[in-house]
């Protein structure tokens, strides 16, 4: 398909400052390395999921700041790029064991009572590289609604932009974390089929037949798994 | 990034095929006997001029690919003589190299055991392939199914070379993996009646892939990363180094292992870490391209721990045979050799050729997936070649809203359709572009069940070490052994760490590796461990390559490797 390689195009990009120019297409991420940075920091699974690369950036005559996983944003024209170290934070104490909420209780504003301070400035919401709706997690915590903040913080990388454009110093994505593991703990149903299974495996339920399949040779074993029954897809 | 014009032939075949598809049912499972020739033909690990002898070490004479040969025979980063290991700057029962899950799994558990936990990280904590894990994780707990089902299975796709013993702890250990999650807070996705949302997977004869949408490793690796700053919060003995990876094992006079050097990325500094068991959970090593396959793994995937546990005597296994991951992206470039989860095809997508054809049952083993579609592009010329060069058969998404209905793929797979849509593509209505990108390493550091290697004092977790999935890795069974057997090293560890007294420590080791790599003609070797690909463009603007040549640096995905 050599008749469709199109012509690469060269754009201009500013890293730290300084003019460079990169192919089209690359990645933020990429386009660092193209201009000759061998990354340490701010680098990390390098397909969208740890939020290690969570950036910064702008255009040459646009100084509105906009947000993006390096690895995952193109690069465009005129863009000034930059690496963003990780955010220090600090969290709330806490036994996961202990989050339980009772009747009433608002365990959210326990751990994090500044979350009051929210005034629905939106920014968190603006900085998010995952497109969450970070804002709507704040009012949810305040509100109690651990059930809301599990499920609109769900996506939540971790990477940190939120807290770091909060004006209040929130940091919505430490006090999402809690909130989540509390709805796992503690809120979820249990899982009896789990439970139960964990029980008969501990009285060693299996093991007989477990020990004669490690006793079969590879021909045995071969002829099993051929005669296996397969559960069709659900 | 679009589809490209030309492409909209090939997508609108497909589309066209879907009733029928749908109308004429599953394609036919392959035989055994055909999926052995399938496999050995067209596999990447069956292609010889791709591998080594090892000329030294434990494994001399076991072939490797030659990326990993090079690792394996490098020569160590340190001049034992300039170290003084009088100054010992950290002293701890037990040293985790590797923050993952299996890293921070065996973390938590050597700590409520009793030892204090040192964690070296070479990125953040956190920042490994398991982040990166999407489809969910094996456990055999519904009523049809067993840990000797679960079992059976493991072996078949292994292709019956596993150590049964890792394999009962494997599928044992597994419903009992999902419950510690739940307790720290993982939340699984649940069905109306509260049973666990579990679904088939390649390879796999019954439903058991507990799963949190599509983001189970991240979900599972955020928990156990904030459990571990919880328990140093309240001061707990379990604390971490970050951008500090370990660059060698530190023995003891009697040939135990006793702790290790690690260095600062940033200023290269030393620092000595003396401890009486040592974790090695590395990860694996897609960053190390085989093949010049790109690869879904994360930046610090670069194969440290084998290397580390290699020189100090440990054994590797099944060091031959590497996992491809039938559906990383081919297109469009920016995410060459991205994984997208098996989950898409466990949901009910369909492979399909250029012209909208299947050619193998979706839900095959990985290797016998991947070889299928090598054989489909490269000796029947079915599939359909990309503007940069790759090539790759359709992954039909939209499959899966004809079968399950709309919404589905945005329900279960909100990952993916976030990634692609960053690109423009719509995988509800669109099919993916994929080939097979290099995902995992079988094997590694040969562990017994609780973890220990045949080196004592050093224990091995997670994709770091082999055995337990033989020549093949069954989808949703790596997040769960790096919990099974996280779990059991950190157990294992603790209890090793408070029986035992260090000897004094030396780097004699060292100096032995170093004098046979000389007698052996290796001084040329590379340094190793690799610690980081190089990817940096050493000649930015003049003389850039056109795309779909092959250059010292290809801008299009991460294929081009030096290291320092």
């Amino acid at each position: 398909m050599a008749e469709v390689a199109e012509k690469v195009q060269l754009l201009d990009v500013y890293v730290m400052g300084k003019r460079y120019q990169v192919p089209e297409g690359l990645t933020i991420q990429a386009a660092l390395e193209y201009c000759g940075y061998n990354l340490i920091r701010s680098v990390g699974c390098r397909c969208g999921f740890c939020g290690a690369c969570a950036t910064v950036y702008c255009f040459k005559n646009d100084p509105q700041l906009q947000y993006a996983l390096a690895c995952q944003k193109a690069v465009e024209q005129d863009m000034y790029l930059t690496q963003v170290p990780f955010f220090p934070t600090a969290a709330a104490l806490y036994n996961v064991e202990d989050l339980k909420p009772g009747e009433g209780d608002n365990r959210l504003v326990e751990l994090y009572p500044d979350l009051l301070t929210c005034f629905g400035c939106n920014n968190c919401t603006k900085s998010c590289p995952q497109d969450l709706e970070v804002m709507e997690v704040m009012s949810a915590a305040i509100r109690g609604d651990y059930e809301k903040v599990y499920e609109k913080s769900f996506d939540c990388l971790m990477c940190g932009l939120c807290a770091a454009r909060c004006p209040q110093g929130l940091q919505p994505y430490v006090m999402a974390i809690a909130a989540r593991r509390l709805r796992g703990a503690h809120l979820a149903p249990k899982s009896q089929h789990n439970l139960d299974r964990v029980k008969e495996i501990g009285k060693g339920k299996f093991d007989a037949e477990i020990d004669g399949l490690k006793k079969m040779s590879r021909d045995e074993l071969r002829e099993l798994y051929a005669r296996r029954e397969i559960e069709p897809a659900q | 990034m679009p589809y490209p014009s030309y492409m909209e032939e090939s997508k609108r075949k497909v589309a066209e095929t879907r009733a029928e598809r749908l109308e004429k049912g599953p394609f036919a499972r392959i035989p055994a006997e055909e999926r052995e020739v399938l496999v050995n033909k067209f596999h990447p690990d069956f292609r010889k001029e791709q591998f080594r002898e090892l000329r030294v070490g434990p494994n001399k004479g076991d072939r490797t690919p030659l990326e990993i040969a090079d690792l394996l025979e490098g020569n160590s980063r340190i001049e034992p003589d300039r170290i003084d290991l009088d100054r010992v700057d950290h002293d701890v029962d037990v040293l985790v190299i590797g923050c993952g899950g299996a890293g921070g799994a065996a973390a938590l558990l050597a700590e409520e055991n009793g030892a204090s936990v040192l964690i070296s990280s070479k990125l953040r904590l956190g920042d490994a392939n398991t982040i990166g894990a999407q489809a969910g994780t094996q456990a055999c707990d519904r009523p049809n199914d067993s840990p000797a089902i679960h079992y059976l299975d493991i072996m078949g796709g292994g292709h019956y070379v596993n150590d049964p013993e890792l394999v009962e702890a494997l599928a044992k250990d597994s419903p009992d993996v999902i419950r510690w999650l739940e307790s720290l807070g993982v939340n699984w996705d649940k069905e109306p009646d509260n049973s666990y949302h579990e679904l088939s997977g390649g390879g796999s004869s019954r439903r058991r892939m507990h799963s949190c949408r599509d983001y189970t490793g991240l979900e599972e690796m955020r928990v156990i990363r904030d459990e571990i700053r919880q328990r140093n919060m309240h001061g707990r003995k379990i604390d971490w180094l970050e951008f500090e990876p370990a660059i060698e094992l530190i023995m003891d006079d009697r040939g135990w292992v006793a702790g290790a050097i690690l260095m600062n990325l940033e200023t290269r500094k030393m620092t000595i870490v003396q401890a009486r068991a040592v974790i090695i959970a590395t990860g694996g090593l897609g960053r190390t391209h085989i093949q010049g396959f790109p690869t879904t793994n994360h930046y610090g995937a670069t194969a440290d721990g084998l290397v580390l546990a290699y020189r100090v005597g440990c054994p590797l296994v099944h060091m031959d045979t590497m996992q491809y991951h039938p559906t990383g992206a081919a297109y469009p470039p920016q995410i060459l050799g991205f994984l997208v989860t098996e989950k898409v095809r466990t949901l009910g997508a369909e492979i399909v050729n250029c012209d909208g054809e299947q050619f193998i049952h979706p839900l095959e083993a990985r290797d016998t997936e991947a070889s299928a579609e090598i054989r489909e592009c490269k000796e029947r010329g079915r599939g359909l070649s990309t503007p940069t060069g790759e090539v790759g058969v359709w992954l039909d998404s939209p499959m899966i809203e004809i079968k399950r209905g709309e919404g589905t793929i945005r329900k279960e797979l909100p990952a993916m359709v976030r990634q692609f849509g960053r690109f423009d593509i719509d995988i509800t209505k669109e099919p993916m572009l994929v080939y097979p990108t290099l995902h995992y390493q079988n094997g590694g550091i040969h562990i017994k069940a609780d973890a220990s290697t045949s080196v004592p004092g050093l224990f091995a977790a997670g994709e770091s070490e082999g055995g337990v999935h033989g020549r093949n890795r069954l989808i949703g069974n790596s997040t769960l052994d790096l919990f099974v057997f996280g779990r059991r090293a950190g157990r294992a560890a603790a209890r090793w760490a408070r029986e035992v007294t260090t000897g004094g420590l030396t780097l004699e080791h060292v100096r032995r590796w170093q004098s046979q790599n000389r007698e052996a003609g290796l001084e040329a070797m590379p340094v190793s461990p690799m610690l980081l690909p190089n990817y940096a463009h050493q000649e930015p603007v003049p003389g850039f390559q056109p795309l779909g040549q092959v250059s010292a640096y290809t801008p299009f995905g991460d294929r081009a490797v030096r290291w320092i």
